[in-house]
């Protein structure tokens, strides 16, 4: 999937790709659109006149929604489209799609398809735009990755070291999860301990066979014992459109084993904090008064996605103004 | 005074304003704020990252020690405002805006340290003008280098600097670890 032409620093298409001093970067500069964001007047003029396209051809509310209000609040022109109601319900292919759009132009292209590489496949034909990967299949979505950091950040702002030296458990369905795959590359960078935690079935084989992180990636079947004593935990949700049912017995019993209750975390990991990428399915991997507590930072992750959607889009518009320029 | 070893500025930077001239115009432009604005209920100082902001917190600090008033203080960053984003050569880092008093019928002195072709004040304008509207806006400036390319004038300004446009005007100040003072450099070719 690698190729070599693509200039990672123009595009943004995984946590793989990044240094600690890009990652840092971009939280840097969306902690400062956080305060844009509060401001009666959510709007700045830094994109006035950039073009932005969101192309998501796969469902996803929060997403979308997150970088079309950040493309707005930079003064963007922001256009969505979906897969119904575009040509791709007509049998377009991806590439005659992304064509298409790049004829009109567009400084930044945020696309979400079901296809792992689908991004990368995009970032390699596509001249003069921006390629954004809000999700692609299995693959990454290194977004949601930098938001859940942007988070943490400002939840252990007070703590020394900040985000780094933590022990993070992500639990559920590793297998079919880019946000995991995402958090983990971002978290192993920042030299944090990393849990997988899930029912053999959905932990990818590779990673329990080769694990070619080695000591600070770790893998757990039972709940309790992977989640003990971390500083975070990070749940995901069963992703029934991937066939993750396939891969387990039944919903009620994997909430039987694995549904995350303020019971178990007070007990094995009393000063956790609770994440989860939502959509969240109440009462399969998270209790909903645990959903609902203190501990729990899923909306202020709703929060972070704006801001660090700004941040990106701000790198990469005024980053390609100044390609076309030359 | 600081705990920080103060730095040296490069051998071939030329003094223009020494550290006791930077203090003089400090207090006199205090002096011609408060003098021009009697009733200083609404007055508010807005310094222009990052030179600005250590003047502009300066000078509310000296109407502290000659009026016992603490006015309100923030801070711009025209990162987001400017208009050659797409143009400027190398990535822009935020450092953040701070504007915790209600801008909204407040009389505004905005800080820089020093004018040149008056786009970021522009800009600054345009960021203050975001979060409410100020009954006035007036700029105090630390050095007025000349060039303009709008039509904005300062109100206050420290020294004026006659300058050729392949020269470069740099501020430092002792908060950023160096002894205060302004310095001209020419242009390498």
């Amino acid at each position: 999937m690698t190729n070599t032409d693509i200039d990672y620093s123009r595009h943004l298409l995984g946590i793989e790709h990044l240094s600690r001093e890009e990652l840092y970067n971009y939280l840097d500069n969306a902690t400062h659109f956080l305060e844009v964001s509060e401001r009666d007047l959510k709007k700045v003029p830094a994109l006035r006149g950039k073009t932005v396209v969101n192309l998501f051809l796969e469902p996803s509310t929060r997403t979308r929604t997150s970088f079309e209000i950040a493309g707005k609040r930079l003064s963007a022109d922001t256009i969505n489209m979906t897969a119904s109601g575009s040509s791709v319900s007509k049998g377009e292919t991806l590439l005659d799609t992304a064509r298409t759009i790049a004829a009109m132009n567009p400084d930044v292209l945020v696309i979400r398809h079901r296809a792992s590489g689908a991004a990368h496949f995009l970032a390699s034909r596509l001249e003069n735009t921006a390629v954004i990967n809000a999700g692609d299949g299995m693959h990454e979505h290194p977004t949601q990755a930098l938001l859940d950091l942007l988070t943490l950040r400002q939840h252990f702002k007070d703590r020394s070291g900040g985000i780094e030296g933590l022990r993070v458990a992500i639990v559920g369905d590793i297998r079919h999860s880019r946000v995991a795959r995402s958090n983990i590359m971002a978290h192993l960078l920042l030299g944090n301990k990393v849990r997988l935690v899930g029912p053999s079935t959905l932990i990818p084989d590779l990673l329990v066979k080769e694990n070619c992180f080695g000591e600070p990636l770790q893998v757990f079947y039972r709940l309790e014992e992977g989640i003990e004593g971390c500083d975070v935990i990070m749940l995901l949700r069963m992703q029934l459109e991937r066939s993750a049912g396939g891969f387990i017995p039944s919903l009620e019993e994997y909430a039987r084993e694995y549904c995350l209750t303020s019971k178990i975390v007070e007990r094995y990991a009393g000063d956790a904090v609770v994440m989860h990428p939502g959509p969240i399915n109440r009462g399969i991997e998270i209790s909903g008064e645990l959903a609902d507590s203190p501990r729990s930072l899923i909306e202020k992750q709703v929060t972070s996605g704006v801001a660090v959607r700004m941040a990106v889009l701000f790198k990469l518009a005024t980053a390609s103004g100044e390609e076309k320029r030359e | 005074m600081t705990t920080a070893e103060t730095k040296k500025v490069p051998a071939d930077w030329k003094c223009v304003v020494d550290s006791d001239t930077i203090s003089r115009c400090i207090s006199r432009i205090t002096y011609e704020i408060l003098e021009k604005n009697r009733d200083i209920q609404n007055l508010a100082i807005v310094g222009i990252r990052t030179g600005g902001e250590f003047l502009g917190r300066r000078i509310k600090n000296r109407i502290k020690e000659i009026e016992g008033l603490e006015v309100p203080f923030g801070v711009v960053d025209i990162t987001l405002y400017r208009d050659d984003l797409s143009h400027s050569s190398s990535q822009p880092e935020l450092k953040g805006t701070d504007l915790r008093f209600s801008v909204s019928g407040s009389r505004i002195v905005l800080v820089d340290d020093v004018l040149y072709t008056g786009r970021t004040v522009r800009a600054a304008l345009d960021a203050i003008t975001d979060f409410g509207r100020p009954s006035c806006v007036e700029l105090a400036v630390l050095c007025d280098r000349g060039h303009r390319e709008l039509p904005i004038r300062p109100d206050y300004v420290g020294k004026n600097l006659p300058t050729e446009r392949n020269e470069f005007v740099r501020v430092r100040l002792r908060e950023m670890n160096y002894q205060d003072g302004v310095y001209l450099i020419r242009k390498k070719k």
